[in-house]
């Protein structure tokens, strides 16, 4: 039987799990951009169409999934950020472990901030 | 104790995914590229256009969920007031165009590493650019021809639309 490869600088460290959760974020928001754009277009249908569409995106099952999108989106790009670090900095390949930690609680706390707001917006008495 | 087993690279395989053709590992040159230079323009563009959606992105989403009563407000008349100002149909536009390219950019990168088959991907790169091109199409139209008062067949205001009172 192969023995399991002793790690390496990257397999299974920082550098391949934010590849991976890049990866997997922007295939999200690229589906949901698509979506996005249709939903907006009715617009030019009719002013009743397009409210009522948008009316979908303010039900309590949305407003998480709303969350989830903007968690995806916030993840992308502090850690895309990180990346343009890691390829122009001088010493970003050295630091691109600690910038990853910096990105996740950046992300930490912009999103408990949107959260709280977004959730008791949609959520809250209307 | 067993020697580690070193799988040949995927890049190895021949354009039918199978192993051992060496189609691309012993034909790799560093110079003399015959696709110029479209895949580092791709690599800057990457980072560029990234660097700007982050601020018309962030932008977006404070403006259109965190301010005022956040997504409560937001109707036909919402977008309305929005691309009123061109200020905003620029912004929307920008945005439109650098996330589809950006987007579209990132799965073609997707499938060049998962499709193995060269006809695989052919095929889904084609559905990838048709359905980048009829988004960065309708989306650019919508933005440029989004009118308050739309008309019915007869000529009649359609309700919920913001008309200059006759």
């Amino acid at each position: 039987m192969p023995t399991k490869p002793a790690g390496t600088l990257y397999r299974g460290r920082e550098g391949m799990w934010s590849w991976v959760g890049h990866r997997i974020t922007g295939v999200v928001i690229f589906f949901f951009l698509l979506v996005h754009v249709l939903d907006t277009s009715l617009v030019r249908v009719s002013p009743e169409a397009y409210t009522a569409v948008i009316g979908a995106y303010k039900n309590p099952l949305m407003a998480l999934g709303e969350t989830g999108l903007v968690a995806a989106i916030v993840f992308h790009a502090f850690n895309g950020l990180r990346i343009i670090a890691v390829d122009f900095w001088k010493k970003g390949a050295k630091y691109q472990r600690q910038m990853l930690w910096t990105v996740l609680v950046l992300w930490v706390i912009v999103m408990v901030g949107f959260s709280i707001r977004h959730l008791s917006l949609a959520l809250g008495g209307h | 104790m067993t020697a580690t087993q070193i799988q040949s690279p995927r890049s190895g395989k021949d354009g039918n995914g199978r192993p051992g053709a060496g189609l691309i590992a012993p034909k790799y040159r560093r110079s003399g590229a015959s696709k110029g230079n479209f895949e580092m323009a791709a690599w800057l563009f990457m980072r560029l256009s990234g660097v700007v959606l982050v601020v018309l992105i962030f932008g977006h989403l404070f403006v259109n969920l965190l301010v005022g009563e956040g997504i409560h407000a937001i109707d036909f008349g919402f977008v309305a007031g929005k691309w009123a100002d061109p200020f905003w149909q620029f912004w929307d536009l920008a945005m439109l165009w650098l996330a589809m390219l950006h987007g579209t950019n990132g799965v073609r990168t997707i499938i060049n590493d998962y499709a193995e088959k060269d006809s695989t991907r052919f095929w889904l790169k084609i559905v990838l650019y048709a359905a980048t091109a009829v988004i960065i199409i309708l989306g650019t139209l919508v933005i440029f021809t989004f009118n308050p008062c739309p008309l019915d067949v007869n000529g009649i205001p359609l309700p919920g639309g913001f008309c200059p009172a006759a």
